[in-house]
């Protein structure tokens, strides 16, 4: 039978909204039709719609119920893949009336549609795994009571720090005995590395391009501010994509640590900057893998290459900036390694720290053994599957990586094995604070063996209220179209924004991390030196995992 | 918490004075077992002053082992001390306690005596490695003029089932402790005082940082560094560590395991030198609570603090002799006739050094220098 013209028969290829991640929940009653909700949708996941439908109506002195059509207006869900609901939710946060939210699909089958045109899915975020991570499952169960008493977490002295920087093994201390007492032996010419002392909780890197400029500079003044305000010398990492150049030159960038990542963007300016430059920076990170997206290089798309990114980075406007999977200039773990650890050392004077950051991986015990070997390198960053990123395909994000629990254990018992463990410092990242236990993950993770740990993620939520969850909110940070103006170059959008609140924000997590530690670690009676390495302090409820971890089980 | 009773003199005394310090400062339960350490030795071991002493107990089978791996490596026996054991109701004795005096074996007679240092530790751990799985063999000190004593039980009834109080062994330097502890299980090599090559220590309280510390010790590449079965063994060897392997005046064994705060540092002479061992040796540091009392190779004795100072603790006596105790009622019971004014209650930045012979105490203050 041939199709009647103007009907269509065939829906197979029109999905239904059951296969998205999101449904939205719209109350006819409650919307006003304003319009804010549509306005604001970064996606265009809805739209305002026109209907004519049947409405019964009960009007006049003795109502009475009729049925009659009329022409209504009406929000709708828009059936398109590319318009998908991110389940961000801004529509709720613009509603005046409370008439809209988005509902979280778990039976949608949003990935089996995710990509048309022949693209896997891309976006940025975290790993969508809402369950219960490993950090979270530790129990600090060692409890300071009455054969060594607990101290007091108000009242006693806490020396929450720790040390970014190669330290000399104490054999090789260039010390001699002179009048008694112990004197840095000059004639022994002996290298003394460079060596910062920093809060253990840092501000991973996240880079001005995927950050918004209001973003960026509301985390740069809120690290300036703990650090001359609060004595608390909290570190953040600028991420691939140069520095700000009058920060640069200023005595701030102290506070800072440059990385140099695959495309090497922003390094141009910084190397002219360097005759300039006041202070040394905290330290130089050279990148060579992202727990997000391991294995994969970073993207930052067209639309955010703004005039200042494009100066800073020293590359034309509006083009996709990919850095390679690599170093490619380097073909071996020596060459990467070793020659960029020297190069960034001699350029800055062997006055500051220069560590690699590389993805968790099964092989982070090889690439550990080659830095404890060198003399220069001055710590290993490891980033966990668990951590974030502006821009990756999902398939890196949600499946490449390891975990950084097993990952930083076995590579501080391994430095323990060469007595190395207090000279290579080992900073964990990937996952801390992923469902907000921000001080327990950092402490769980500094009592398997890190001496510090990275957050990005967390800062952003805690900072700037990103909406991102490990069930695909939001994650549009790829797109430019951040609604919260955290990941977006559009004036429009990071005004949204106030830096000044960023800022304070920042304050008040770093200075509420500072209390919770100690609240661990004082039961613990623990005070003086952070607790690197205390494993006996914690505990499991997982047996295999405490065999793992090489820690107790208890349940 | 552990009693703890060190005496150092200029005459020769007994064991038992430390003993009965211990039972005066005793409160409650105290079952858990006594350790001795006496240095710079006296009676029958005077002629012997330079020939190690080995202190142990052995099964019958274990003495046989022992015997025949000392004939091994050549030491000859010249002497063994065996205290004379009086049964005592609540104490298990076992087969054979002694001190063997021996002479180096004679390939080594010609050595430098830190090379012999080397031999008397990895025979003392080949023993302890024999006989520890079956329990057959207990070495606790291989070393000239030192002899170590251990059992589980109370104080003052061991030293009357050692005959202590009949025997005529006396030191210059005795340590004793007495360990106060509700657990039952408690292992010989647990028992303080803790000796290696010539350094001693002896601590109350439990120490927090014990994994890091133990896992940095044990990492050193240093055969003597094992054992652990106490979280208070790591304060011998961080003191060996400080003062024989890496050469440091003894006061920096304070700045090792209570470290100043940075701007404290600043008004020391050697704050250079102060920063780099605080962070090359931050593993090293402890968080107490603990009271430590120790003694060197040369005889010097001292007492120090955690930095909170969180244990009790006091040195006090008269020229001559001098006794660093965890309560000042053991005090008063050993050198009753005393100045008391001058007795020393060391805070969170001293150290009380007691130099040998008891000649004379100084407190050297860590903020100072």
């Amino acid at each position: 039978m041939e199709p009647v013209a103007g009907l269509k028969l065939d829906y197979n290829h029109k999905l239904t909204i059951k296969e998205y991640p999101y449904i939205i929940r719209w109350r006819e009653d409650r919307c006003k039709r304003c319009g804010q909700c549509t306005a604001i949708c970064p996606n265009g996941a809805i739209i305002p719609a026109v209907k004519y439908m049947r409405v019964i109506e009960s009007t006049g002195d003795t109502p009475k119920p009729r049925p009659v059509r009329r022409v209504i207006h009406v929000i709708e869900q828009v059936n398109n893949m590319e318009n998908y609901c991110t389940g961000c939710a801004m529509c709720s946060a613009v509603c005046p009336n409370n008439a809209i939210e988005p509902e979280f699909n778990p039976n949608s089958k949003f990935l089996f549609y995710k990509n048309h045109g022949g693209e896997g899915y891309k976006r940025g975020g975290r790993r969508n795994d809402p369950g219960i991570s490993t950090l979270d499952r530790i129990k600090f169960t060692r409890i300071s009571m009455l054969t060594d008493p607990a101290l007091d977490a108000g009242r006693h002295e806490f020396r929450v720090r720790t040390y970014l920087g190669r330290i000399l093994p104490p054999e090789e201390l260039p010390l001699k005995v002179q009048d008694g007492i112990l004197t840095i032996d000059k004639s022994s010419g002996k290298f003394i590395p460079p060596v910062r002392e920093i809060f253990p909780i840092m501000i991973g890197s996240m880079s001005i391009g995927a950050l918004s400029p209001h973003m960026w500079e509301g985390l740069a003044m809120g690290v300036a501010y703990l650090n001359e305000i609060e004595g608390i010398p909290v570190v953040m990492c600028s991420g691939e994509g140069g520095f700000a150049p009058r920060l640069l030159k200023s005595r701030y960038i102290k506070y800072f640590i440059l990385q140099i990542a695959s495309g090497y963007f922003g390094w141009d300016s910084i190397i002219h900057s360097l005759p300039q430059m006041k202070e040394d920076p905290a330290a130089i990170e050279i990148k060579y893998g992202q727990g997000a997206k391991p294995g994969d290089g970073g993207l930052l798309m067209a639309p955010k290459v703004i005039k200042l990114i494009a100066e800073i980075r020293g590359v034309p406007k509006y083009v996709d900036l990919p850095s390679p999977p690599t170093h490619q200039t380097k073909y071996s773990i020596e060459e990467a390694v070793m020659k960029m650890i020297q190069s960034m050392s001699m350029a800055f004077g062997f006055r500051v720290p220069v560590y690699p950051k590389i993805s968790g991986t099964r092989t982070a015990k090889a690439v550990l053994n080659n830095l404890a070997r060198n003399p220069y390198a001055a710590a290993l960053c490891i980033d966990g599957e668990d951590g974030g990123t502006g821009a990756a395909y999902n398939v890196s994000l949600d499946k490449m990586g390891h975990p950084i629990a097993s990952n930083i254990r076995e590579c501080y018992l391994d430095l323990v094995k060469q007595g190395k463990q207090n000279e290579l410092p080992l900073i964990a990242a990937g996952g801390i604070g992923k469902k907000g236990n921000l001080a327990a993950n950092a402490a769980a993770l500094i009592m398997l063996g890190a001496s510090a740990v990275a957050i990005g993620k967390y800062i952003m939520q805690a900072t700037a209220d990103c909406l991102g969850d490990e069930n695909n909110r939001c994650n549009l940070c790829n797109t430019g179209k951040c609604p919260r103006g955290i990941t977006t170059q559009d004036p429009k959008l990071y005004r949204r924004l106030d830096p000044d609140k960023v800022a304070e924000r920042v304050v008040e997590v770093f200075k509420a991390a500072d209390v919770e530690l100690r609240k661990i670690f004082a039961p613990m009676g623990r005070s003086t030196e952070l607790p690197i390495g205390m494993s006996d302090g914690l505990s499991i409820d997982d047996k295999a995992m405490a065999e793992r971890l090489e820690i107790s089980y208890a349940c | 918490m552990c009693r703890l009773a060190a005496i150092t003199s200029s005459k020769y005394f007994s064991p038992m004075e430390n003993i009965l310090a211990l039972e005066t400062m005793k409160e409650g339960h105290d079952g858990s077992g006594l350790g001795l350490t006496l240095k710079d030795l006296g009676g029958e071991f005077r002629e012997f002053k330079e020939y190690p002493i080995l202190s142990c107990i052995c099964s019958r089978k274990g003495r046989e082992v022992l015997d025949a791996y000392m004939d091994e490596i050549g030491f000859k026996l010249l002497h063994r001390w065996k205290p004379k054991i009086k049964p005592v109701k609540g104490i298990v004795a076992r087969d054979y306690y002694f001190a063997g005096v021996y002479e180096y074996p004679d390939e080594w007679k010609d050595r430098t005596f830190k090379e012999k240092e080397e031999l008397l530790l990895n025979t003392r751990i080949a023993l302890r490695k024999m006989g520890e799985k079956d329990e057959s063999i207990f070495a606790f000190s291989f070393y000239p003029d030192v002899i170590t004593l251990k059992e589980v039980g109370d104080p003052l009834e061991i030293g009357e089932f050692f005959g202590l109080d009949k025997d005529i062994l006396k030191a210059k330097i005795i340590f004793a402790q007495g360990r106060q502890n509700t657990n039952y299980q408690i292992y010989l090599y647990a028992c303080h005082p803790f000796f290696i090559q010539g350094y001693c220590t002896m601590t109350n309280g439990e120490n927090t940082a014990f994994v890091p510390i133990r896992e940095f010790l044990m990492s050193r590449g240093l055969k003597g560094y094992i054992g652990y079965n106490s979280d208070s063994e790591v304060f011998a060897h961080i003191l060996h560590y400080c003062q024989r392997q890496l050469e440091f005046p003894l006061f920096y064994y304070k700045d090792i395991i209570t470290p100043l705060k940075n701007g404290e540092i600043e008004g020391r002479k050697d704050k250079e030198a102060l920063i780099l061992i605080k962070q090359a040796l931050r593993p090293l540091c402890i968080d107490g609570p603990n009271m430590v009392i120790g003694f060197t190779p040369d005889g010097t004795c001292f007492m120090v603090q955690d930095s909170k100072k969180l244990r009790p603790g006091v040195v006090g006596g008269v020229n001559g002799k001098y006794a660093l105790m965890s309560e000042l009622c053991g005090l008063d019971k050993v050198i009753p006739n005393r100045d008391r004014s001058k007795d020393i209650f060391p805070m969170k930045y001293d150290m009380v050094i007691v130099s040998p012979e008891a000649k004379e105490v100084k407190v050297w203050n860590q903020l100072q220098g």
